[in-house]
Order: structure tokens, then sequence, then C-alpha cells
């Protein structure tokens, strides 16, 4: 098996027609004659509903139906998490939301929805609905660690103190290790903000009937998962719903949870299968969907004069808002990074998942890294200035060594990622010539420059299933279609996988062709996209599969050539006999032959299943220079560059894009992004792309993105995780070349000009003739 | 889908006025960019509009008899930027409004919408308070015209009167000739954004380049509607340029503003901010008119 196809950047399969618009999306395949959902959101942030007075939305013409969260007559719990079900009840998912509740507990908690023959007809009776909802008021809380003080609001009865669920790590011992003389002790709180996820599609579904059964079409990551969830909303047999889903807009993991789909897969049921589509505005997709998990850390170290650690200390309070989702995984996921991260004999460490009332935070890319890098990572700056050592050298003494081996994942650090990375992004951004020269800088325009890393691993093994399956066709000609679990959501998952299909079947690119529609129906089991493991699971089952395939066509060709197995092969669409080179014939020739021969025809297909038992770490560093203009309060990132050790690179453009999205949006959320609720109604302020400040092209410098390629030994392809790491790095890189120019160290994010200007103004940093006034900003 | 009432299609300026007199309800449809939000928004869902978009005469850059520079109210953002009078006389505000929103924002959205609004953080604004501009309303009973001074009652209300619509935006030559002019947009983002707050500066220097002959400076986004700084301006005026005349008269427009304290941003950021913008719009008028501070 030649590599023709691996390591090249060809184009994704689907460019063509996205440039021309061509593809279809959810709303496009929705045909225009179905009727319009809006969803009527409470506008209390802890209350019960006590009466939904519906005569005036009923009067507007257009109207169809209003429903409300008393026609509810079955309450089916369900869990909303894209993972994989388990079998195993004590690994289950927490189900707690229903279709629509009476006692919402968040501002934006789904109260009621209504039908209607059109948007604005809709948009009307949500007007006229909002004002004839009367609540009992309840007390709210919107912080974490409030939360969980004792007489606060409880969200759930079967959580006191609001904690979904807390976990600790223990390793050696900590209060004996600190004992040790000659200790430097250096402590910090860092916190993380929410953010949104600002996929450029919005959540959208429809639903319509067929036979006995209700199909959903929706923009989702995950539909085999979305089918199992609606069953259990809904209280029936999973197989009575089809789940299909077209071309996405983006997911970054907010389409990783089910969101809409058994609203509207239970209004299509209650209008007797009659099409329904319901469209997420983006003021609903910001608070109604899902959200980033805002987390608040204290990390403590205790230094030896080498610079090593001789113990740490870590706390983290998580803001899961009302509802589980996720659960207690992205903030167990933040804590079991770190003895890994920064190996260390005497930790000790715990996290709180808390439950509050704000909008429900779920996946987004990174999966609580971001955050936890943001800790990690201003942190090791902090300790590497407590010690007076460069920050870069001071990481490469105390990283996970190579040859590190973890126990309960199995992951192992075969190669000297973490210093190739540094060495190939310090010599592209030139770090320690510009580190040189702009120390010491004075003045009111200052630069820095700053390294930060993180650490992630690729798949879910071993804490849910791994499963993949791919399913191959043959055409007459020779062609084949290739189906996955896996979605394409815009990362190019289908250009991959035909990458490898055509390497290992042996034939030429543009004969492989993705069904890149899934359909619950007809597509193989998968469990989705989501974590980075896209192109890492799906390796495992089209190489099993593309194999299986290719025996076929060799014991086809011995059929029609006579010559034995073993000396054939397929290379580039020609079957070869291996001891001479001879070409025998075509794979077109082979395929309409086997195909309509009457001595044996065979449909050429392969389908298999592969379950993966193993991970893969997946690291890289972010490097970032920026210019402070301190009177302005104002960071302008200069430059920008990732490296990343991904394994083997399938397609560098694609890879490269990978990276330069997660850059984009790692961007925002160091300088710009948060999502604001209002203290005194818990009211969401900025839920509209003007409010809220995703970073926009113009304060993007050149995203550059390299690559460093240890061949990745546990993978089908040599490839793992980039889906989410270069969204983890980036946020602390600013952070500390922020510091690097100002001497400031700023522990939160976003770092805005509101935050600049009150961290410079208490510095003593910018003019305080007005000070008096400014202590209110 | 937009929920919209019902559209009145305007034919000529005369009838424009009458569709708003027999309708008085309804309100004037321009570019749309903001009215349109507005719509979806369900604050203006509902409503009748009267549509000026198509009235052509409304739209252009020219130097009329009085010498004025005459922007039709219709002229989009994208026009008024790339026009060449504007580049030659008044480029500041070409690069004001060329921070409005995205290109295409900038491509439907007019400088008569900008200014009938009535909202302080208009990207126009700024300049065309500091440039003393005039606006020229046209109504059933004929034209009248209101100096920007007296244009804004408060916020989102313009002296607009029933059956009137703006129907230019004149530069009087005594505000363009030999002046230099920069605007300031401090904003949260470098694109698609409103201003925070935000200062055009206007600098007519003496004819040896060694003092402040004039300065004018506006602010949007320091109080309810766009307004002046008086006391720094009279400070500034007849002044030598140097650092320390220019550290007063910035810190002096505190004297004239008041910024509100919202979640959108705290009254002293803006308070703070307002000082830095007049200190460096007024150094970079002082560059683009070929002097020189003395520090």
């Amino acid at each position: 098996m030649a590599a023709k196809y691996i390591g090249q950047g060809v184009n994704r399969l689907d460019a063509h027609d996205k440039a021309i618009g061509r593809i279809k999306y959810t709303d496009d395949m929705c045909d225009k004659g179905a009727l319009i959902i809006r969803v009527l959101h409470s506008t209390v942030a802890n209350g019960i509903v006590k009466k939904i007075d519906t005569t005036e939305a009923e009067k507007i013409p257009g109207v169809v139906r209003v429903f409300t969260c008393f026609d509810l007559e079955e309450k089916h719990y369900y869990p909303t998490a894209g993972h994989p079900w388990s079998t195993d009840p004590a690994h289950q998912d927490i189900a707690d939301r229903l279709i629509m509740t009476d006692h919402p507990l968040f501002y934006g908690d789904d109260i009621g929805a209504v039908v209607a023959e059109d948007e604005v007809a809709a948009a009307r009776a949500i007007r006229a609905l909002e004002k004839s909802v009367e609540y009992e008021e309840l007390p709210f809380v919107l912080d974490a660690q409030e939360a969980m003080k004792e007489g606060a609001p409880l969200l759930h009865e079967k959580f006191p103190g609001n904690v979904l669920a807390h976990t600790e790590i223990h390793q050696g011992n900590v209060a004996e290790a600190i004992k040790e003389p000659g200790l430097t002790k250096v402590e910090g709180w860092y916190e993380t903000q929410p953010v949104q996820h600002c996929h450029i599609e919005n959540f959208i579904c429809f639903a319509y009937g067929e036979g006995d059964r209700i199909t959903i079409v929706t923009s989702t990551q995950i539909p085999h998962i979305v089918r199992r969830v609606i069953g259990q909303a809904t209280g029936m047999d999973w197989g009575k719903f089809r789940v299909i889903k077209p071309y996405v807009g983006g997911g970054f993991g907010n389409k990783q949870d089910v969101l809409y789909e058994p609203l509207c897969a239970w209004i299509c049921m209650q209008l007797g299968g009659r099409l329904v589509k319901l469209d997420v505005p983006r003021e609903e997709t910001f608070i109604c969907n899902r959200i980033r998990h805002a987390i608040k850390y204290h990390i403590t170290s205790w230094m030896r004069p080498d610079g090593t650690f001789a113990a740490r200390t870590i706390k983290a309070w998580c803001n899961n808002g009302a509802y589980s989702s996720h659960g207690h995984a992205i903030a167990a996921k933040g804590l079991n990074a770190f003895p890994q991260l920064y190996p260390c004999d005497n930790i000790d460490g715990e996290t709180w998942t808390v439950y509050t009332n704000r909008s429900v935070a779920g996946a987004m890319r990174g999966y609580g890294m971001p955050q936890a890098s943001y800790a990690f990572e201003c942190h090791a700056e902090d300790c590497a200035r407590a010690m007076k050592m460069d920050p870069l050298e001071f990481r490469r003494q105390n990283l996970m060594p190579v040859g590190y081996y973890h126990a309960f994942s199995k992951n192992e650090l075969y190669t000297d990622t973490f210093n190739q990375c540094f060495d190939k992004g310090a010599e592209i951004i030139g770090y320690y010539d510009k580190v040189k020269k702009y120390a010491n800088q004075t003045g009111d325009i200052r630069r820095g420059i700053a390294v930060s890393t993180f650490w992630y691993n690729t798949a879910v093994y071993p804490i849910a299933l791994e499963t993949s399956s791919c399913r191959l066709v043959m055409n007459q000609d020779g062609s084949v279609q290739f189906q996955l679990g896996e979605t394409e959501i815009g990362q190019g998952a289908d250009t991959a996988a035909a990458q490898m299909i055509a390497d290992t079947l042996g034939i030429p690119l543009d004969m492989v062709h993705p069904v890149s529609c899934q359909d619950t129906d007809i597509t193989p089991f998968g469990t989705g996209v989501y974590a980075s493991r896209g192109t890492y699971t799906l390796g495992f089952s089209v190489k099993q599969t593309a194999l299986l395939l290719k025996q076929k066509v060799l014991e086809a060709a011995h059929q029609f050539t006579r010559m034995p197995v073993f000396n054939l092969d397929l290379v580039d669409g020609e079957i070869i006999r291996t001891t001479d080179g001879r070409k025998l014939m075509t794979i077109g020739e082979l395929a309409l032959e086997k195909l309509y021969t009457t001595d044996g025809s065979q449909h050429l297909t392969a389908e298999s299943t592969y379950q993966i038992k193993s991970n893969a770490y997946s690291f890289g560093c972010c490097f970032a220079e920026v210019e402070v203009d301190i009177p302005m309060c104002r960071v302008r990132l200069l430059n920008i560059v990732n490296v990343h050790d991904c394994g083997q690179v399938i397609n560098p453009t694609l890879a490269a894009g990978q990276v330069h999205g997660g850059q984009s949006m790692a961007i925002g959320y160091a300088l710009s992004e948060k999502l604001l609720w209002d203290e005194k109604t818990g009211r969401p302020l900025n839920n509209n792309l003007l409010d809220y400040k995703m970073s926009s092209f113009m304060d993007h410098p050149r995203l550059n993105a390299a690559f460093v390629e240890n061949y990745e030994p546990t993978s089908a392809y040599g490839t793992k995780g980039l889906g989410e790491p270069p969204a983890c790095p980036v946020a602390p890189a600013i952070r500390n070349a922020i510091g690097a120019a100002t001497g400031l160290y700023i522990n939160e994010l976003p770092l805005s000009p509101h935050t600049l200007f009150r961290e410079f103004t208490d510095a003593g940093l910018i003019n305080d003739s007005f000070a008096e006034e400014k202590k209110e900003g | 889908m937009y929920d919209i009432g019902t559209l009145y299609q305007a034919e000529t300026v005369e009838h424009a006025c009458r569709l708003l007199l027999e309708h008085p309800e309804a309100q004037v449809l321009a570019g749309g960019s903001d009215v349109l939000v507005q719509i979806r928004e369900g604050r203006r869902a509902g409503k009748d509009f009267v549509d000026i978009y198509m009235l052509d005469e409304l739209r252009g850059v020219s130097i009329d008899d009085e010498e004025n520079i005459r922007i039709g109210s219709l002229t989009s953002f994208s026009h008024i930027t790339k026009d060449p009078i504007i580049q030659k006389y008044i480029n500041v505000l070409g690069e004001a409004v060329d921070m409005v929103g995205g290109p295409q924002i900038r491509a439907i959205g007019t400088i008569g919408g900008n200014t009938c609004n009535g909202v302080t953080s208009a990207d126009s604004a700024s300049t065309l308070m500091a440039w003393d501009a005039v606006m020229e309303v046209t109504g059933t009973e004929g034209v009248r015209r209101v100096p920007i001074k007296d244009w804004y009652i408060k916020a989102k209300q313009v002296d607009l009167r029933a059956g009137e619509i703006q129907t230019a935006i004149l530069i009087p030559k005594e505000s363009y000739e030999n002046c230099f002019g920069h605007y300031i947009k401090y904003s949260m983002r470098n694109a698609l954004d409103i201003a925070t707050t935000g200062c055009s500066v206007n600098v007519r220097l003496s004819d040896d380049k060694s003092t402040f002959e004039r300065v004018r400076i506006g602010y949007g986004v320091a109080s309810p509607v766009p307004v002046r700084a008086p006391s720094a301006e009279e400070f500034i005026n007849g002044k030598e340029i140097t650092g320390e005349n220019i550290k007063l008269f910035s810190e002096m427009v505190l004297e004239d503003i008041n910024p509100r304290d919202s979640w959108r941003a705290g009254r002293a950021l803006r308070r703070h901010i307002s000082v830095v913008m007049a200190d460096r719009a007024i150094r970079e008028c002082v560059r683009l008119a070929g002097g020189e501070v003395h520090e």
C-alpha cells in the first residue's frame, strides 16, 4: 500500500459544491410548506409556571397550535449528552430534561411552543404568549461557588448543594512534601468565562411522518445518538424514528448534544405527522443550546530551587448551568490532565461540577481543556517567573517526559513531541530574538512574546465506547461509495476518509465517493464525531473494510486472470501481477465483469465494525506576539504560531484549516468573548452577535499552523486528534505575552479593554488623574 | 420573512412627504440596515413604512452654489468613502463611515439613516458635529436647514417634523477649507461593531503652523446624543502647538462629556478613553496639517 493520497493537500471533496452554493443543508432540504415551530422560553431564571393563557396567541391569524408545558401528559426525563449509550445504568448520563417544563431553571428554559403557518405568525404568537405566562418566581443563583453554599436555591433535589459531581485525585503525600526546606510557594486563582460556539448554521431540524414512523432531519454531529434520545424523550421504541443528517454548517460540540429534536418529533406526532420545522434564531442559540463551562481554578505549587515541583494542589469549580448535559465529564477531564502535563510525585486535586440557574454548559471544542490550559499555563508562567527561569526552558524541564505512560488510559508519550514543537514554533516566530528585543520596554505601546502548551488526547477510550463502522459499495466502473458513522461537519472527515480508502484499496481518489448524508435507516451504526476522534476512529474501520473489499476484488481477479490471489495487487485502479508488475485488467473491467458474469455474479461490497481500544496523546504549543496599547487598554495580536503533533497528517491543507479555525475561536476567547447575565434578574444580556464580541477577521493576524509528524503507533494511519487541540493553548499564550509586554499577568478571561482598564488602573500603568471616576469602571 | 404592515413606495421626495402625512404612523425606510433588524427583534414588528430608497435624487456628493459640500441623504457609506469630493475635502468622513459594520452594511446603509435614527454611536455623527454640518430637511411646506447642534433633541429623536424627511447633509466651506481631521472609533473589535465611544477632531492651523487657529472636537457615545466639547475647544483655540496644551485640552473634554455607565462599558473606561482619543486625534490632525507638536 503506497501512500499516494495520504499526506497530500487534495481539495476537499465538497469544495466545489460548497463554493457554488449547491450543497444542501437542513433548511435547504425542507419543503417550503412546513409549519413553523417557535419555542416559548422562560423569562425568569427560576420559577414555577402557574398558568399560560393561550387565548390571545391562538387568535393570531396563521397560528395552528399552541403547546404548553401542561400539555405534556407523560413525563419522560431524558439525557442530552452525545455520549455513546451505556447499558450499565451506573454509567448512563443524567436524565434531567423534559421536552417542556413547568419548572424553568434558567432564563430561556423551554416552557411551551407555537406552531404556525409562517415565521411572522409564530413570532407574533410568542410575543403574545410571553405576556400571558404567570410565574411563581423563586430565588436563583448564577455563580458556582455561591450555589454550593448552604441556603442557596436548590435546582435538582437529587443533588444536594447543587453539586452534580465531585471527584478527587491524590498521589504521594502533599502535607509531607511541602516540609522540604527551601521551597518556593506559588499560588494563583484563574478564572475563565462562559462563551458560545457561534457556528454559522444555527441549530435547525424538521420532522415528518412516514407510515407509523417519524423522520427527523437535523443539523447534528451525532445522528444515531439523536435517534436513541428521541426514543427516550418520547417513551417510544428507538426504531420508530429515523434521523437524517445533511451537510452541517459547524457544530463545535454544541451539536454533540441532543437539542430540539425531541420537541420537534413530539410536536410532529401531536399533529398527525405533519411537516414541522424548528429553526432556532441566533439569540436563542446563544442561551437555549449549550455554552462553554466557566471554570474557576485555584492552583498552588511548591517549587524547589532548581525549578522542579515538590508538590502541587488544584481545586476547580465548574459552572454547569441548569441541566446536566455532559455532566462531570468536562471538569473531570481537566482534573485528570493536571498530574499528566507537569508530573509531580505529590499532588492533591479536586473538582466540583455545579448546577446554577444559567444556560446549560455542554461540549465545546476542547471539552474543558481551553479552560484548564488557561489555568495550567498561566500558573506555569507564574512558577517560571517566581523561579526567575526562562518560561520556555521551565516548560522543557518540567513537562511530561518522553516514555511517560498513563496507566488508566494506556496513553504513552512515544516521542519528544513537546521539544520538537517548541523548537519549530520558536524558529518560525523568532522567539529567542524577540524575547531579548522586547526586554525592558517603556512607553505607552509595548510588545511581548510568549508560549504556552496544553494536554490533549484523541478519543474517548477507555471512558466510553469507541466503535466505528464502514460500508463500501463498488459500482460497475470500479468506483466506490463509502458510508461512515463519523459525520462530515465541515472539518473534512469525508475527504480524509476518501484519501485513506483510495490508498488502501488502490484506486484513484476520484473513484471514491462519500455518502455524506448520514441516515440512521441506511448508514452503518456510529456515534458521530466529537472529541478529536473522527480521523483516528474512522481510520480503523476504513482500513479494515477497504482490506476486506480488496480481498474480494483480488479473488474476483483470480477468477478472471487465473493468477493466484497472493500474486495479485490492486494499484491505482489496475490489477497488477506483483511478480512481474504486468497490468492484467483495470478495476473497471473487473467490477463490470464480476457484476454481469453468468458464472458467479457478485455485487462487490464490504462492511465491518471496528471497536477501538486505544487512545493517543495529541500535543503541541502556541507562540503569541502582542502589542499592548496601554493608554487605550487594547491588545493587538501581531503574530500567532501553533505547532501540533497530530501524527501523520492526512491532508495538510485541511489540517492547517483546523488549526486556523481553532486559533480564530481562541482569539475571541482570549480577548473579547464573554456571555453576560444580569445579576439582578438572571436575564442574559448579550445573546446576539453584536453585543457578544466574537473576534472578526479584522482582529486576526495571519494565522500560522505548523506540524511535527510523529507517526502514531496505535493508529490505523498514524494519525491522531487535531480537531480541538488548536483551541487550547492560545488564550494562555496571549495572556503570557501581555504579561511579558507590561509586567501584568492577568488571571481572568477575556483580556478585553474592560479587564485591562481595571488592571492597568490598579497597577498605576495608566494616568490616574481621574482615578476617582475610574474606580467604578 | 419580515413582519411589515404596509409598505408605501415613494416616487418623489414630495410624494414621500405626502405619504408620511397621510399615514402618520408610518416610519421612513431607507437602506433598512437598522430598521429590518428592529422589525426582526419585534421593536418595529408589524409597522407601516414609507420606503424612500428608490429616490435617486437623494444620492450623490456635490459642491453646491454656496460651496457647501452637499451629501444626498441616501448616499451609502461605501459611496462616501470612495467619493473624490469627500476624499479631497473631508477625507475623515469617508474614513469614519468606512468603520461602520461590514462591507454589506456599508453598501446598503445611508448617511441619512445614520443621522436620522438619532443614536449617539453613529460613526458619521461625531465628524459631522466637528464639521458643523447642516441638515437639509424637506417637507410639503418646503425646505429648511437645521444646524447639527440643534438636530439632536434627545436619544433617538431628531428635529424632523410630521411629513418631513432629511434630503441632504451640507458641510459649509468654512468647516472644510484648510481643515484636517481625524476620527478614532473605540470599539471592542475591529469590524462589525458599534462604537463604545468615538471622537472626531477638526483642526485648522495658523498660516505659519505655529498655533491652533480653530479646533473642533465631536464625540459619540459620550452623552445621550453626539456632542462637542466647547470648553476644550475654547481653551486650545489660538494656543501654541505644544504637548502641554494638548494634554490640557484632552483632559478638559471631561468637562463637556457625560458618558453612561452600562454593562456594555463602564463610565470610567469611557471617560478615560475619551481623553486618550482627544490627545491622539488632535496630534494626528497636526501631522496631517503639516504642523509639529513641540513637547
